[in-house]
């Protein structure tokens, strides 16, 4: 699949401390990429040097196969992490100020504004002043803003940070719409249920380095440890675990069941699949429950930063 | 170029609408108008109040000398006792009492006034030169002296300046001169102070908002930094002008209000002054005209320009570096104190000896050089000391408005650490 964006070699040095060392990330067309890592990683300065804000001390960034260019900002929409908005600025006037910087005419931004304004329920605030909403309220009119000149690449630092549960869902749905639309989606967060709920692909950067990239089902796939989660049910229970213990790599599994199971979760060799670990275990108890054990974004994120600490 | 047009929009706008600033825009000529007026209602009391002072003369010799002026009547109470003359004088409730004694002039001149308080130093000074005068008159009389002679032999002189092309100029020229001159400095020093500072909240207003990085995005900073220099200094410059003609206007109102009547005032003056000294007149309208006036606007506006952008910038710099207006101390005092230096050089030493070496180098620094050469130039400058010092102003500019984006583009996106300078002097490097 096409790259509409590649970072290559990116380094990046504040003084005498290095932000990203060699970081190098491709997203494809339309897909929704999620970079992860702990705070002060290194994510943002590599966001800020995708939006021209920063310049990368070597290495070069391409936007749809040509090196950046500033006049690529108007391809790019920006929501940063620290973001706010003039306090005593209108609304309306505000978000119409910050479209036309963008390039739009004074009419488009203004047609489009009530397009969104619509949409996200909140026409009735074009007169009013930042300082009288909330911060939720004021995180809608920056999405909003983020979005309106129709960027091929959206970037957002941290997006849900800061919403309701309502709030972030509704931002959620309408980021899976924007790709919908074929824009391309890069974000940047600390929280990995957003990463599993949304994301393509993904890259992880600890400590200025990236540690591994590439599609989220493959990355899951490489990580699973060939461990089924078991619920079993036999006439003696404590000869069938020490049977089994004599076998397999045993562990202790949780999940919900209306039985009363025997629950496991069993490691087989590398060269053993799932099959034989059924045809193994059908002579010997009732089975329940039968699931394959894959990674969550977590348990990988943990797994890799401890391995590299 | 559409960008920094947006900005400086914005900013303008922003400024102009600020309520503090429309309330300061109406208020300041309110204030400073009601307050002049205020000081001349009560100058113009305090001169019209009368003060009566008793008279004890024991010598007989000074009932004719002591004429009664507006403020000042006397009244001779020389035929009773000094006692009686000083009770009278407390119970009444008058200024005060002159006691002259019999032996005034021989040896110590015991001439003592009694009064509840002391009087003020023009008062003293009248009454001393008086009885004085008086006195020598009489002295010299007694030793033979004939006083319409003395009189008669009086000669008087006055200096008539000019340069060496033989043009005239009065002595009232220098003061135009430094009057002009000292305006233009003072004009400059306060406006980079007032509307620096406004830029300088605006970039941390900015910060603190949190809303720089999304402009940033879009714009690149130093379009962001000269857009709103640029937008706070046209909203200064409305600021000014309002405040020109309000004042103006204000001031007409309030003199007419209270009676001080500016142009019967000068009509009496003109008439004196048109006998004795109409020639100093005519020559203070020539030498206003032989002013270069032409020159004075050009290079008014050409250093206002570039000494408030130079400023400017460092403000604007000092804004991105700091997270509050509280931590913006240690960085203030390095811009103030040029500005002051410029203004004490300028009062002191251009006046004293405009082109003195001091006021001379002090017009060549660059932070100096705005102010000092504003007040330089009336009395007027060789061309090439203008190029060199115009030369290193802008270069200055060109470098300080280098420097100071470069700590900008860094400051702005920093949050939440304490720049001290050596952290600067590292960001120049980034």
């Amino acid at each position: 699949m096409e790259n509409l964006l590649v970072a290559e070699n990116i380094y990046k040095k504040f003084g005498g401390f290095t932000a990203l060392n060699n970081v190098s990330i491709s997203i494809p067309k339309g897909s929704i990429f999620g970079l992860l890592g702990p705070n002060g990683a290194g994510k943002t300065t590599l966001l800020r040097i995708i939006n021209q804000i920063t310049m990368p001390d070597e290495g070069q960034v391409f936007l749809d196969g040509k090196p950046l260019h500033p006049s690529d900002i108007a391809h790019i929409g920006y929501l940063p992490e620290e973001r706010g908005l003039y306090k005593s600025m209108k609304v309306g006037e505000q978000a119409l100020y910050l479209a036309r910087l963008k390039g739009l005419s004074k009419a488009e931004a203004k047609a489009r504004l009530e397009y969104w304004f619509k949409k996200l329920h909140i026409e009735g605030w074009w007169n009013k002043k930042i300082q009288e909403l909330s911060k939720g309220m004021a995180q809608k009119v920056q999405f909003i803003i983020t979005v309106l000149h129709k960027p091929k690449l959206l970037i957002f630092d941290e997006p849900f940070s800061g919403f309701d549960p309502v709030n972030a869902g509704l931002i959620k749905d309408e980021i899976l719409q924007l790709k919908e639309e074929g824009a391309t989606i890069l974000f940047s967060t600390h929280r990995m249920e957003s990463v599993e709920e949304l994301c393509d692909y993904m890259a992880l950067i600890h400590k200025s380095n990236k540690l591994l990239d590439g599609k989220v089902s493959e990355i899951k796939r490489e990580y699973k440890s060939n461990t089924y989660e078991v619920g079993l049910e036999a006439e003696n229970e404590t000869e069938l675990l020490k049977e089994l213990n004599e076998r397999f790599v045993l562990g202790k599994a949780k999940f919900q069941s209306i039985n009363d199971d025997l629950k496991l979760t069993i490691q087989l060799q590398e060269n053993e699949t799932q099959n034989d670990l059924l045809t193994y275990l059908i002579g010997k108890a009732r089975i329940n429950h039968f699931v394959e054990v894959i990674p969550s974004v977590n348990d990988i994120f943990i797994k890799t930063v401890t391995q590299n600490a | 170029m559409r960008n920094l047009k947006l900005i400086i929009q914005r900013e303008y706008l922003a400024r102009v609408r600020n309520k503090t600033f429309i309330i300061m825009t109406f208020l300041s000529p309110l204030i400073l108008v009601g307050m002049f007026a205020l000081i001349a209602y009560l100058s113009m009391l305090n001169s019209s109040e009368q003060h009566i002072i008793g008279l004890y003369d024991e010598t007989e010799m000074f009932s004719t000398e002591f004429i009664d002026a507006e403020e000042i009547q006397y009244l001779d109470l020389s035929d009773r006792s000094l006692e009686e003359a000083k009770t009278l004088v407390r119970n009444e409730g008058y200024y005060g009492l002159i006691y002259i004694p019999k032996n005034v002039g021989k040896g110590m001149e015991n001439v003592a006034f009694y009064g509840k308080e002391s009087p003020g130093f023009g008062t003293v000074q009248t009454l001393e030169k008086t009885i004085a005068d008086r006195l020598t008159r009489q002295e010299l009389v007694t030793r033979g002296v004939d006083l319409s002679e003395l009189d008669d032999a009086r000669r008087q002189v006055k200096l008539e300046i000019q340069n060496f092309s033989g043009e005239r100029t009065s002595k009232m020229s220098n003061y135009i001169k430094m009057f002009f001159g000292g305006a233009a400095g003072y004009l400059l020093m306060m406006f980079i102070i007032i509307y620096g500072n406004m830029v300088m909240r605006s970039v941390i207003e900015e910060k603190t908002n949190r809303i720089i990085e999304i402009i940033v995005s879009s714009v690149k900073p130093i379009q962001l930094m000269m857009g709103k220099v640029l937008g706070t200094s046209l909203a200064g410059i409305t600021q000014f002008s309002i405040w020109l003609l309000l004042g103006g206007v204000l001031s007409l109102i309030s003199f007419y209000i209270l009676g001080i009547d500016l142009f019967s005032v000068q009509k009496d003056q003109l008439a004196n002054i048109e006998q004795v000294v109409q020639p100093e007149i005519a020559q203070l309208v020539v030498d206003v005209l032989n002013l270069p006036i032409f020159n004075l606007i050009i290079f008014f506006v050409i250093y206002f320009i570039s000494g408030y952008f130079l400023y400017s910038a460092i403000y604007a710099a000092i804004g991105a570096a700091v997270d509050s207006e509280t931590d913006t101390q240690q960085f203030m005092f390095p811009v103030i104190l040029p500005l002051m230096l410029g203004i004490y050089v300028g009062f002191f030493s251009v006046i004293e000896n405009p082109h003195g070496s001091i006021a001379t180098i002090f017009s060549m620094i660059p932070l100096t050089s705005p102010i000092v050469m504003l007040m330089r130039i009336p009395f007027g400058v060789p061309w090439w000391e203008l190029a060199i010092s115009l030369g290193i102003l802008i270069l200055t500019n060109f470098a300080v408005i280098w420097l100071a984006a470069k700590i900008y583009r860094v400051g702005i996106l920093m949050y939440g650490k304490k720049a001290s300078y050596k952290e600067l002097f590292k960001w120049l490097k980034y």
